[in-house]
């Protein structure tokens, strides 16, 4: 690698102020300690440092979603290859899955670094990581037949509208990725719901084209209870026939790209909890405030959204996606060790709030997170409002002996 | 550990910036003759706080920087050490304005430290209470049983001296397992006892857990090595600001404690004695919250130790945040080192580098988990960046000064200098409260 870091220095000075490509300081320096651990050592301040960076937290987020991402690839080709009728084998179907959602991330990372690199250029400092995790954490929660230039264009409105304007990462106040995401929903509902979307029919460059089956019904788990009239529902796959826990489990279900595989998302979890990099008590309490108030609804309820097993509300739709991914972002959610309880806890509880009373939103995972989101500076707030009181107390307390010294 | 031959050097070198607080008028000028305790500088707004000389010798030059600031002092030392005499005294027998005032005179007064703001103690103030922090947690700190060792005498005659200056007590943390006579037997203290690991030393987080600071209240804190310059000057009528001082760090090839005073160089201690071929930095205290240094510095007034680490300028690091950093060492799980540590005990070197870019704060309750206080670290912080003075007051600004928040800026992924802010605060704080 001498090479390379030779060569870097070579051409470093081209980059420097007043040098001839110094317009591309950001995207040069963004280079280099992506390649090289900056070898700056410490001026003022502590002389030692922890090896950890958010170079490498941030790494750690998108390893911990590498398994939803293949199983996401591979479920698009099962489900498309089911609803044609078809079995060309488990390297072809990962083949269509892959050339079906790749160009999807390919489009959120292009868009999202194109204006993080642009605006790191122009407020003159470092390219930022917090891009990297949400460019990965867009193309798992769209539908696979979400059109690429809606991406780019929800991308680039969630960029700029929910991260720069607020000065970037660490300052946002809302999941950059659910804004991607809440944005493509209000912008272009007809795309990020109902039964034709989820699975992806047509072909892929040609691959994979055939006719749809008769039975065939492109509906998720979510949307066939929401559309039911009465009592418990057995929730189909496309072709009609019943699913058991065991496929939610392992994720063979339409669903949006990533989030269908509870197994592959516990990996994940796993990963980012034996890391330290999410917090348990956010992501416990999310699950928690899911099943208290999935047990409450079924101990009063009669409609079929009201008998969702708590369960089954884990294992169908983005409810565990968005627990581990997403409810944990740690610069959106609840700062304070306590508000964490209690902002999973409301997460949890208003997902399943919404998914059984609104009947027009069969998720209610993304709406949840981004209220909460929007509370989480309020929970924080109130909890060190305890802490502050504690203080005065004790001057008040102590105010008799402060008088005579 | 042995005892190793104490350290002298041609020149001393005071620096009045290591007495934070200090606003430096000079006393004497080049050419004058001093003795171990003569005067050199006093604060400019209150005459009673002295720095006197540790040797006796001439004034060879005043330095000074930008704006005429005072920089440094530097004295030639006589062959023979000629000390000021101050008389033995009684500190049983003496009055606190007595006590007072001979630690003004003796120059002892400037290490009582005060908080809030953490600035050397105020002569004509009454502090609630009086820390010390028996326990020396830091990285590589020296033995406090070798530093109070056959001084157990002067210690608790310091001991008896602060405990006239205050209507309330003084508080002596020493550790659970604490097997240093000194401490154990000090009379006319109230032990607390602390176990775990650092920041437990703090004088500031024993604070916190015994009485914290309220608005208003002033507490005084000492080193228990600066006891020992109070129980000297009554017990020999002296001011021997002598310090036993524990030379460490991975690039030192022969550690160990030697005597000597502030002021002195460095320079006959490692030459030859460190790592060669590599750049070094020398550091006087210890690698959280000490001063930078050259090999020809100096140790400073408040330090117990001098440490020498790898400069690390010159690794180039491959994909470092990829790899899976074996070596690495790192408080947070994202490194394997954290196990490996707690399985076998393994010590790492570290060197300078930041090793990462300065960000926001991304992560939350990192700071928290390395700040054992009942207080938020991360939103005080907050409230420092924005100046927002009542949430400051509110969220604990008075019981915390810049090293209890070392560890957060050692652990912090978002590398921020969070010393400098909390300096920058407290200085803004106290112009807008006096």
């Amino acid at each position: 690698m001498k090479f390379l870091r030779n060569y870097l220095d070579k051409i470093k000075p081209n980059f420097e102020k007043g040098g001839k490509l110094d317009m591309f300081h950001a995207v040069f320096d963004g280079f280099e300690t992506f390649l090289f651990v900056p070898n700056k050592t410490s001026k003022s301040g502590v002389h030692i440092h922890d090896a950890v960076d958010s170079k490498r937290t941030m790494t750690f987020v998108i390893i911990a979603l590498i398994p939803a991402l293949l199983f996401g690839m591979y479920n698009t080709g099962y489900q498309h290859y089911l609803a044609i009728g078809q079995n060309p084998g488990f390297w072809n179907t990962f083949l269509f899955g892959f050339l079906a959602v790749f160009p999807v991330v390919v489009v959120s990372y292009v868009v999202g670094l194109g204006i993080e690199f642009v605006v790191a250029q122009w407020k003159g400092h470092e390219i930022q990581e917090g891009f990297l995790v949400s460019g990965m954490l867009i193309p798992l929660i769209v539908p696979v037949d979400t059109p690429l230039w809606m991406i780019a264009v929800a991308t680039a409105f969630a960029v700029i509208f929910a991260k720069e304007v607020f000065g970037g990462t660490g300052y946002n106040i809302w999941n950059v990725a659910l804004v991607t995401r809440a944005f493509l929903f209000f912008a272009y509902p007809s795309k990020m719901s109902g039964d034709l979307v989820f699975v992806r029919t047509g072909n892929v460059l040609g691959m994979g084209s055939g006719q749809v089956v008769d039975a065939f019904s492109g509906a998720t788990p979510l949307g066939q209870i929401t559309a039911a009239a009465s009592g418990p529902v057995q929730v189909t796959d496309v072709l009609g026939n019943p699913l058991s826990l065991w496929d939610m489990f392992f994720g063979l279900i339409p669903g949006s790209i990533g989030e269908t595989s509870k197994l592959a998302i516990l990996i994940g979890a796993v990963f980012l909890l034996v890391t330290g990099v999410a917090s348990w008590k956010t992501m416990g309490f999310v699950f928690f405030g899911g099943i208290i108030t999935s047990l409450i609804f079924n101990a009063i309820g009669t409609t079929p959204g009201m008998l969702i097993k708590p369960y089954e509300h884990i294992m169908l739709g983005g409810f565990a996606f968005g627990a581990v991914f997403m409810a944990t972002d740690p610069v959106t959610s609840a700062r304070t060790e306590t508000g964490k309880y209690i902002f999973g806890f409301l997460v949890g509880l208003f997902a399943v709030l919404i998914r059984v009373l609104n009947p027009g939103y069969p998720e209610g995972m993304m709406l949840s997170i981004l209220l909460m989101n929007s509370f989480a500076p309020l929970i924080d707030f109130y909890v060190i409002e305890a802490n502050i009181r504690k203080r005065l107390k004790r001057v008040v307390a102590q105010s008799d002996n402060r008088g005579k010294i | 550990m042995m005892i190793l031959q104490p350290v002298q050097s041609g020149y001393y070198t005071i620096f009045p910036d290591d007495f934070t607080g200090f606003s430096p008028k000079i006393a004497v000028k080049q050419g004058d003759q001093v003795s171990a305790g003569t005067m050199i500088l006093y604060d400019k707004n209150d005459p009673d706080i002295k720095i006197v000389s540790p040797v006796s010798g001439e004034i060879v030059s005043v330095n000074r920087g930008e704006k005429r600031k005072l920089l440094c002092i530097v004295i030639s030392v006589d062959k023979e050490m000629e000390y000021r005499d101050f008389e033995k005294k009684n500190v049983l027998q003496l009055t606190a304005e007595e006590i007072r005032k001979q630690l003004c005179e003796a120059g002892i007064f400037p290490f009582i430290r005060q908080r809030p703001y953490g600035y050397g103690a105020c002569p004509s103030d009454v502090p609630r209470d009086i820390f010390i922090s028996g326990i020396y947690s830091a990285p590589l700190a020296p033995s406090l049983e070798l530093i109070l060792k056959d001084q157990e005498a002067d210690f608790q005659t310091g001991l008896d001296a602060l405990a006239q200056l205050t209507p309330g007590k003084v508080y002596l943390g020493i550790h659970a397992d604490c097997n240093i006579p000194a401490l154990n037997k000090a009379r006319n203290v109230e032990q607390i006892r602390f176990e775990g690991p650092h920041p437990v030393g703090n004088v500031g987080v024993q604070i916190n857990h015994i009485k914290p600071i309220n608005k208003g209240e002033i507490v005084w804190t000492i080193d228990p090595s600066d006891v020992l310059f109070i129980g000297r000057l009554f017990n020999k009528g002296i001011a021997d600001f002598t310090r036993l001082v524990a030379l460490c760090g991975s690039e030192v090839k022969k550690t160990g404690y030697h005597r000597m005073l502030p002021g002195v160089s460095i320079k006959n201690l490692v030459e030859n004695n460190t790592t060669e071929g590599i750049a070094l930095r020398y550091i006087s205290g210890n690698v959280l919250t000490g001063t930078r240094i050259d090999t020809e510095g100096h140790l400073h007034a408040f330090d117990n130790q001098i440490t020498v680490i790898p400069e690390g300028s010159e690794t180039s690091e491959f994909l470092g945040w990829a790899s899976l950093g074996f070596n690495k060492f790192s408080n947070s799980c994202t490194f394997p080192s954290r196990f490996i540590r707690r399985l076998t005990g393994k010590e790492f070197v570290l060197d300078a580098r930041i090793k990462g870019g300065k960000r926001a704060m991304i992560m939350s309750n990192e700071y928290d988990k390395v700040f054992p206080m009942d207080i938020f670290p991360e939103f005080l912080l907050k409230a420092i960046i924005a100046f927002d003075i009542d949430k400051m007051e509110n969220l604990g600004i008075y019981e915390v000064i810049p090293e209890d928040f070392a560890l957060c800026e050692f652990v912090d992924t978002s590398k921020i200098e969070l010393q400098s802010i909390v300096r920058k605060g407290l200085d803004l704080l106290y112009n807008e409260m006096k």
